[in-house]
């Protein structure tokens, strides 16, 4: 009697030691967890931090080290839009805006239908197009801008807003079609079964139906589309002149009062304004973003 | 999934859950094909149109251009040079590092002239692209098995991680290049003294450094992506038969996120190929970061022709380093994008 109660309290004892070590081990785990986390934290967001932190700080302080504020101003910003030294960071946030808007509607309107086709019909080379369209989307800017460069030279269209425009539409297009293919294959498309049904046509059941209910995969396609226009560069680079060019190249030779000083305040407070818009957009939609930034990869 | 499209091995596509139509097999279902197919013609053809007049018409003029002489002075020698067809010359050239000779031939670049640059852009180019994608597929691995994991705080990891991606690359430049100064804080937190973008090796980890800030997000959530779509149970049922975490790895996340991973790889590999803006920016291509896009632009205005040979070569290693991914490697882009064959 003694032996097995003896038995059964060593036994409780060690699983209550079992319990522990493997508590302990989850603790464990899940302390390194965090630390993973707050590691992943800091290497994201420092540097953005630091952008931020140096737009709000005295040029005469720009390499001081402190993490807060300090000596805080808002004339970076005022340097920023300044056209005195020949920047035009101003006249280049309405370009991007332009064209951004322009590149994302026009890459829409076309590659909505295409995407249609894509994801619901039945057709010969199917995968043939697919593999040209994603093929497109990996295609090296500098292919592209040797023969633009001459023929845009020779019509007269260097530095207007077309010769940027349609370029940018090269590699938004198929990044937008494939996009909405993969949104397009997850959509109740039920729905237009039952719309043709009751005598809709093909085409009725998807302006009728099928269009309101893509609603937030257009936008979030139209999303991804408006930010790679906007990060353009290479392009824009060779392409636009002081008029016409993007927030990318303006940034990029942004001069400052002495030829060799690098407006480091100034330009951060620019990079400021071009990515707190995009950063809170992502933010905002971040689901969505995340789901049409993987939608290529994962199905 | 939809179905593989034949003339013959014909069956609804069901990617939606139900099948467009309930026809049975026979000639109902070919007409029905053959309308799709009408359909298709149509609603692709203003994709296929754009991409015409945007890629295709401007490859074939870039090679066209190519197998054509550059008029004008040599920047070189000084010599004018006629135009006209020029064979290969554009590309032996460039593969030779050969430029025009007084006496009509050719010699060796002399260095410092961009035409002596040409295997150093490519080995700049391979060594950004191996280093920069190998960090970022550990680092981006990393990251997602912390981000699959359940803890507090999770959500705000997975934004965290979307903020470099939203920065455009001209900003994250810029804002490297600060960091990087002299007196910047790069140097003042390590206590180091090092002139970034003043010598070859710093100013190469420093545009490797800032690619891999700015692009392992992506990675991140493309693996992140492929980890979700394991199932628990998979793990639950290892677990139980006694496997190890790191078996468990190896054994099922690695062969189970391969698709995906492969993907991403594939992705960031053409893109880090064709890299331009971070180098171009951060160092001006000095010290040896000078990539084959670099060259190909700093090219442009020396002469249209001997660019145009140089973008051409450009886009057949680009071209044939996804060729081997897709190949050998088993990356199955068309497969996992778009309209993915029905397997199951």
């Amino acid at each position: 009697m003694t032996a097995s109660t003896s038995a059964a309290t060593e036994l409780r004892a060690e699983q209550d030691r079992g319990r522990k070590v493997a508590q302990n081990r989850e603790k464990w785990a899940q302390g390194r967890t965090y630390i993973s986390a707050v590691v992943i934290l800091f290497w994201c967001l420092a540097p953005a931090y630091w952008m931020v932190v140096t737009a709000f700080r005295d040029v005469g302080y720009t390499y001081d080290t402190s993490i807060l504020p300090t000596h805080v101003t808002l004339d970076n910003f005022k340097t920023a839009f300044d056209t005195s030294f020949g920047n035009h960071f101003g006249q280049a946030l309405l370009n991007s805006l332009f064209i951004g808007t322009v590149v994302t509607l026009v890459s829409l309107v076309i590659g909505v239908f295409a995407a249609y086709a894509l994801a619901r019909l039945n057709f010969k080379f199917k995968y043939l197009v697919l593999g040209f369209i994603l093929g497109a989307s990996m295609f090296p800017g500098v292919a592209l801008i040797t023969p633009l460069f001459q023929l845009f030279t020779n019509i007269g269209w260097m530095g207007t807003y077309q010769a940027l425009i349609i370029p940018n539409i090269s590699f938004v297009l198929p990044l937008t079609v494939y996009t909405m293919t993969s949104f397009f294959r997850e959509m109740p498309w039920e729905l237009e079964e039952s719309a043709r049904v009751d005598g809709c046509t093909q085409g009725q059941a998807f302006r009728k139906v099928i269009m309101p209910l893509a609603a937030p995969a257009i936008f979030t396609t139209a999303i991804l589309a408006f930010i790679s226009s906007w990060n353009e560069f290479l392009i824009a680079s060779q392409l636009s002149s002081d008029a016409t060019q993007p927030v990318t190249v303006a940034i990029a030779s942004f001069a400052g009062a002495q030829p060799n000083q690098i407006p480091y305040t100034a330009i951060m407070a620019a990079g400021t304004i071009v990515t707190i818009p995009l950063v809170i957009l992502v933010l905002v939609f971040q689901r969505k973003i995340v789901a049409g930034l993987t939608a290529g990869a994962v199905k | 999934m939809a179905t593989e499209v034949g003339p013959t091995s014909v069956k609804a596509p069901a990617s939606g859950g139900a099948p467009i139509h309930h026809a049975p097999k026979g000639v109902g279902e070919d007409n029905r094909i053959a309308t799709q197919g009408r359909w298709a013609a149509w609603l692709l053809a203003p994709t296929i149109l754009a991409l015409s007049v945007v890629i295709v018409y401007p490859i074939i003029t870039a090679i066209v251009m190519s197998f054509q002489k550059d008029a004008g002075l040599d920047p070189a020698t000084g010599l004018f040079v006629e135009g006209g067809p020029a064979g290969f010359s554009n590309y032996y050239n460039w593969i030779f590092q050969q430029c025009p000779a007084p006496d009509g031939g050719t010699v060796d670049c002399p260095p410092g002239t961009l035409g002596a640059q040409f295997w150093s852009a490519t080995g700049t180019t391979f060594f950004f692209t191996i280093v920069t994608v190998a960090l970022e597929t550990v680092l981006g691995f990393w990251m997602a098995v912390i981000m699959a994991r359940a803890f507090k705080g999770r959500s705000l990891v997975r934004a965290a991680v979307l903020v470099p991606w939203a920065i455009p690359t001209a900003v994250t430049a810029k804002l490297w290049l600060f960091i990087f100064a002299f007196e910047g804080i790069g140097n003042k937190l390590f206590n180091t003294t090092v002139l970034w973008t003043g010598s070859e090796w710093p100013a190469r980890w420093a545009v490797i450094i800032a690619d891999v800030w700015k692009t392992t997000p992506f990675m991140a959530l493309l693996i992140l992506a492929g980890l979700q779509m394991i199932p628990a149970e998979v793990y639950e049922a290892a677990k139980v038969d006694g496997a190890s975490a790191w078996q468990r790895f190896r054994m099922i996340t690695l062969p189970l996120v391969k698709p995906a991973l492969m993907v991403a790889i594939l992705f960031r590999t053409l893109d880090a190929l064709r890299m331009f803006d971070l180098p171009y920016i951060l160092t001006g291509g000095a010290n040896n970061t000078t990539t084959l896009s670099i060259l190909v632009i700093n090219q442009i205005r020396q002469g249209f022709n001997a660019a145009a040979a140089l973008s051409t070569i450009t886009f057949i290693i680009i071209f044939l380093v996804a060729f081997i991914f897709v190949r050998f490697l088993g990356a199955n882009v068309v497969e996992q994008t778009g309209a993915g064959k029905g397997k199951k």
